[in-house]
């Protein structure tokens, strides 16, 4: 009486050193490049000090004495919270206005050629427009950031409400919800990986437009600072804003991917299983 | 060559990977900056779709007239004074009379340089770089970290640096147009080189396909797509910092205009280049979406809008 044993499962549970050793090498994989141009930077500019690149060593000590203080209250702080008040507007008014839109087709066809043509100006113009508008204030900053972080929003959400399913369309019609629920479970949802996309891309252009918007004419806010750094040859500080500029983005991506990791669970779920 | 396979995804064991041999272009997002405005997918007979041209065509020019008007009534109406809001109809006369001058084509002749050296030095390195380490896992590995830190780095931030190192000249717009369109274009060069089938990898080293071979045959139809909307994308944003540089640092071409108008209190002009820049902007959407569904005409994700 011979059996088919069954197959000896393969151990994948990680042991003590296999964790470990795994953990290292992705460390390594990390920190391996990172640490090695840095180190390449220091070396190169030790052996033939070039004017404007600093070691490491003088921008770290320049970041730190420029941006830990007074300076981080009074510069970056403001410009965080504009950055941030703008971004919330971008994103609310864009996902508001966006669903009308996509959700009344008379409407769409009527504003779409106008769409297209405002999304195509070039964000960084609308500075002297609004400049005149609305006066150098705080108000003209962030419509400023507003009025051109809201256009990828503002069309991902149209274009994510465009095209529910309409098979499932038809289902909620037929379970007779109401036009709230409908929004609520089905086309807000639907549309939620495409409007995820155009919140990524409002936050990387309302920092940019963060960062210009204080460019001009003004007297205060990162993007001063680091234009005020290089009018002065401040050259190491003038680094330092750069470095904390890319620290700000990258601190956005992170918020940024945890947010969508969140909201979009069942999504992200939804494509492992068919890909699986 | 577990590692082969794209993001790290186990290989499938179903039969379904066969069917699912063919080039897909993904849509979960990053080529997506823009909503694309297709026409809706329906399954109609040609007359109605006609019908729904038209009724589209002239929904968008009520639109385009509407917006006119309202701007016309609102310094008409003093909701705006007129010297901060020209009238709709003075802005479009300064536009005609603008395009009848010679200096007027001269800087957007700058402007579209710039675009264009920038573009095609980012298009060029993000290709090379990323189809070499979108093919090496190793490498792909080692420079995930340092890539995921320098792509959120706004472009703006190089400015003083590009002004300090090439002064007010072209060279330095072109540090903030190549490292900003550099990272669009790259990202999706790793996505779609990432994206090859590994059946079809495996088949095509079976049969002893080259290097070259491999790369002509197997790489690029299927990394296309992502190149192609990679390039969409770096020319939206390579005109975006391209106009920036100007109007930043003070590079010659149609931004720095539009800072020479305002400094002359020139209103209408500055409103006028506006809507240079919007038309410019509009030129190179469409154009590049022309020439991705040229390029794709062969492609799935454009045969199946034609067949609907």
């Amino acid at each position: 009486m011979t059996t088919m044993a069954p197959p000896v499962p393969i151990s994948r549970r990680r042991t003590g050193i296999g964790a470990w050793l795994r953990t290292g090498r992705g460390a390594a994989y990390a920190l391996g490049l990172p640490i090695l141009l840095i180190i390449f930077w220091a070396v190169g500019s030790s052996i033939s000090p070039a004017q404007f690149f600093p070691s490491p060593l003088v921008i770290a000590e320049a970041f730190v004495d420029t941006w830990i203080g007074p300076a981080f209250v009074d510069d970056v702080l403001p410009s965080l919270g504009r950055l941030a008040v703008a971004i919330i507007l971008s994103v609310v008014i864009g996902i508001a206005a966006g669903t009308v839109i996509g959700l009344v087709r008379w409407l769409r066809e009527l504003l779409e050629p106008m769409l297209e043509f405002f999304r195509a100006i070039p964000p960084p113009v609308l500075i002297p427009v609004v400049t005149l508008l609305l006066g150098i204030t705080d108000t003209m900053k962030l419509t400023v950031i507003v009025a051109g972080a809201i256009w990828p929003v503002l069309l991902n959400t149209i274009e994510g409400v465009r095209s529910t399913d309409s098979i499932m369309t038809e289902t909620s019609r037929s379970f007779a919800l109401t036009r709230a629920q409908r929004l609520r479970y089905l086309v807000l949802p639907a549309a939620s990986p495409r409007i995820m996309t155009g919140v990524r891309q409002a936050m990387s252009i309302a920092l940019i437009m963060m960062v210009i918007s204080e460019m001009f004419n003004t007297s205060s806010g990162l993007g001063y600072r680091i234009v005020y750094f290089q009018r002065n040859y401040l050259i190491a500080e003038m680094w330092s804003g750069i470095v904390l500029l890319g620290l700000i983005g990258v601190l956005l991506a992170v918020i940024f991917t945890l947010v969508e990791r969140r909201v979009l669970r069942w999504y992200h779920g939804i494509k492992e299983v068919e890909r699986g | 060559m577990r590692d082969a396979s794209p993001r790290g995804i186990p290989h499938s064991r179903s039969p379904a990977l066969v069917l699912r041999y063919r080039p897909r272009h993904r849509t979960d997002g990053t080529e997506l900056l823009m909503a694309t405005a297709e026409a809706p997918m329906v399954l109609a007979s040609r007359a109605p779709r006609t019908r729904r041209t038209t009724r589209k065509a002239l929904l968008g020019a009520t639109g385009i007239l509407g917006f006119l008007v309202t701007w016309q009534l609102i310094p008409t109406l003093g909701i705006v004074d007129p010297r901060f809001l020209p009238y709709a109809t003075d802005t479009l006369a300064r536009l005609v009379a603008e395009a009848l001058d010679l200096e007027f084509w001269r800087n957007i002749g700058r402007t579209m340089t710039a675009w264009t050296i920038g573009l095609a030095i980012a298009s060029l390195a993000a290709l090379v770089l990323g189809t070499i380490i979108g093919l090496i896992p190793f490498l792909r590995r080692a420079t995930h970290s340092t890539v995921e830190f320098l792509r959120p780095i706004p472009s703006v931030a190089l400015i003083p640096l590009a002004i300090l190192l090439f002064g007010f000249q072209l060279p330095a717009a072109l540090v903030i147009i190549v490292y900003a369109t550099f990272w669009q274009v790259f990202v999706q060069v790793l996505y779609g080189v990432a994206d090859i089938d590994t059946v079809a990898r495996d088949t095509a080293r079976s049969y002893g396909l080259t290097g070259r071979a491999q790369v002509f045959s197997l790489v690029l139809p299927t990394a296309l797509p992502y190149v192609m909307t990679g390039l969409r994308l770096g020319a939206a944003v390579a005109l975006i910092l391209a106009i920036t540089a100007e109007l930043t640092i003070g590079v010659p071409g149609i931004g720095r205009e539009i800072v020479f108008a305002q400094g002359a209190s020139d209103f209408t002009l500055v409103y006028a280049l506006v809507i240079v820049t919007g038309l410019i902007g509009l030129v190179v959407n469409m154009g590049f979406r022309l020439i991705e569904r040229r390029a794709l005409s062969w492609h799935q994700s454009v045969r199946g809008e034609e067949t609907s």
